[in-house]
């Protein structure tokens, strides 16, 4: 076995190479190399954090601003109904008003129309009682030859009639 | 064709000196440029190729710089997950270590021998498992000595234990916190030659069965024994992943002991 037949004659070779060879690899690789490497994945871990981390804000910020316009939008619309529901107030006000005047002109014209109705109904009543008189007074004077007074014959034909 | 092959499965442990560097010294001791050394300088500039692939820092990664990353990335989570916050300090260190013994095993598995180079597997040596074992649990102690001051021998105390069993308690996890460094660098360096003389003996077998072509059973042992080697090494591939990543994971759990004690 090599390892221990030549331990007496190698072992401060193996040491002094060991030692310097490894120290080397240790300040040059280890010490040098490898924390440079290791900032690296530190700043790239740091860089996606910080992307990921604007990327959530950015959403955030879409988010309240979404919001924002949609209870600007609500209000609108809510303002806008409010509007067309006073138009709407006021139109009705408005027709009915009109149609209240409408009424009362229309009512007051069928009224008169009335009025005039029943006055010439009385007058042609009248007229023809004067006709009838005058006609039964003749008749009677024609038929019987009795004078008869128009007063007379009004009187009977205001009993026939 | 019937030279009786020697295939040694040991030899491929052997340490050899390279460049005519035999005899170089540094205060008495020999400091010899081995194969050893060469396939630690390999590993490691295969895993600053490796890194450095990985260091384009874009915001989108690549596929290398992907792959870099999930390296990095495991070692912090494994971190995170069994010493908390204050692990992070510890990537450099775990990750140099978990890396550098990955590398070290999956070179050191390459199939290079069919282009005449020879790759060594340092973490085969238990020299090279305990020395980073040792280390692992340096960082334990001074940084729990640091940390805790001698409070940090509470550790050795389970919350809950009556009084009259600490001093048997005590002794327990003191030997159990010593064999740690032992454990750990023995675990490696089994798992990693255990698996090259698996494969040594049994490619040996293919060979040799090829040559006893006249006895009729030997192509039958070499074809069973490759059919088998394919599978080890499919296995050995993923020794070499878990036993890097177990290495990491006790030094992580040992430094977690130190951090945060229990």
């Amino acid at each position: 076995m090599p390892q221990i037949e030549q331990l007496a004659a190698t072992y401060s070779s193996q040491i002094f190479w060991l030692l310097l060879i490894f120290g080397l690899v240790f300040f040059v690789v280890g010490k040098g190399m490898v924390p440079k490497v290791m900032d690296t994945v530190a700043v790239r871990d740091r860089q996606i954090s910080d992307d990921l981390a604007a990327a959530q804000s950015a959403r955030m910020q879409a988010d309240s601003e979404e919001e924002a316009w949609r209870m600007r939008e609500n209000a609108n619309r809510a303002e806008a109904q409010a509007l067309v529901a006073k138009a709407k107030g006021e139109a009705a006000i408005s027709r009915d008003k009109t149609l209240a005047a409408a009424q009362a002109q229309l009512d007051d014209k069928m009224a008169k129309a009335e009025a005039r109705i029943a006055e010439a109904q009385k007058a042609a009543a009248a007229e023809i009682e004067d006709v009838a008189s005058e006609a039964a007074a003749s008749i009677v004077q024609r038929i019987a030859g009795i004078d008869v007074t128009l007063d007379t014959a009004r009187m009977a034909v205001k009993e026939a009639m | 064709m019937a030279t009786e092959a020697k295939v040694d499965p040991m030899h491929q442990f052997t340490i050899e000196p390279l460049f005519g560097t035999d005899h170089m010294e540094l205060f008495g001791y020999n400091i010899a440029f081995t194969n050893s050394a060469l396939w630690m300088a390999l590993a490691a500039v295969g895993l600053w190729i490796f890194v450095a692939g990985g260091m384009k820092r874009q915001l989108v990664p690549g596929r290398w710089q992907m792959a870099v990353e999930s390296f990095t990335g495991f070692v912090d989570d494994m971190l995170e997950a069994n010493v908390g916050k204050q692990g992070r300090k510890y990537v450099p260190y775990i990750f140099s270590l978990f890396m550098f013994i990955l590398f070290a095993n999956i070179l050191g598995l390459m199939p290079l021998g069919v282009v005449g180079v020879h790759p060594f597997t340092f973490t085969s040596h238990f020299t090279i498992t305990g020395i980073l074992a040792i280390m692992s649990f340096a960082i334990v102690l001074i940084v729990g000595f640091a940390k805790h001051k001698l409070h940090f021998f509470s550790l050795f105390v389970p919350h809950g234990t009556p009084l009259v069993m600490i001093p048997l308690i005590f002794c327990i996890e003191l030997v159990s916190f010593l064999v740690r460094p032992f454990s750990l660098g023995l675990r490696l360096f089994v798992a990693m030659m255990a698996g090259h003389v698996l494969l040594e003996v049994l490619s040996s077998f293919v060979i040799d069965g090829f040559n006893a072509m006249a006895s009729g059973i030997g192509p039958v042992v070499a074809v069973l024994s490759f059919i088998l080697m394919v599978a080890i090494c499919a296995l050995e591939i993923l020794v070499a992943g878990i036993q890097a990543y177990v290495f990491a994971l006790l030094s992580s759990l040992y430094i977690n002991d130190a951090e945060n004690l229990h």
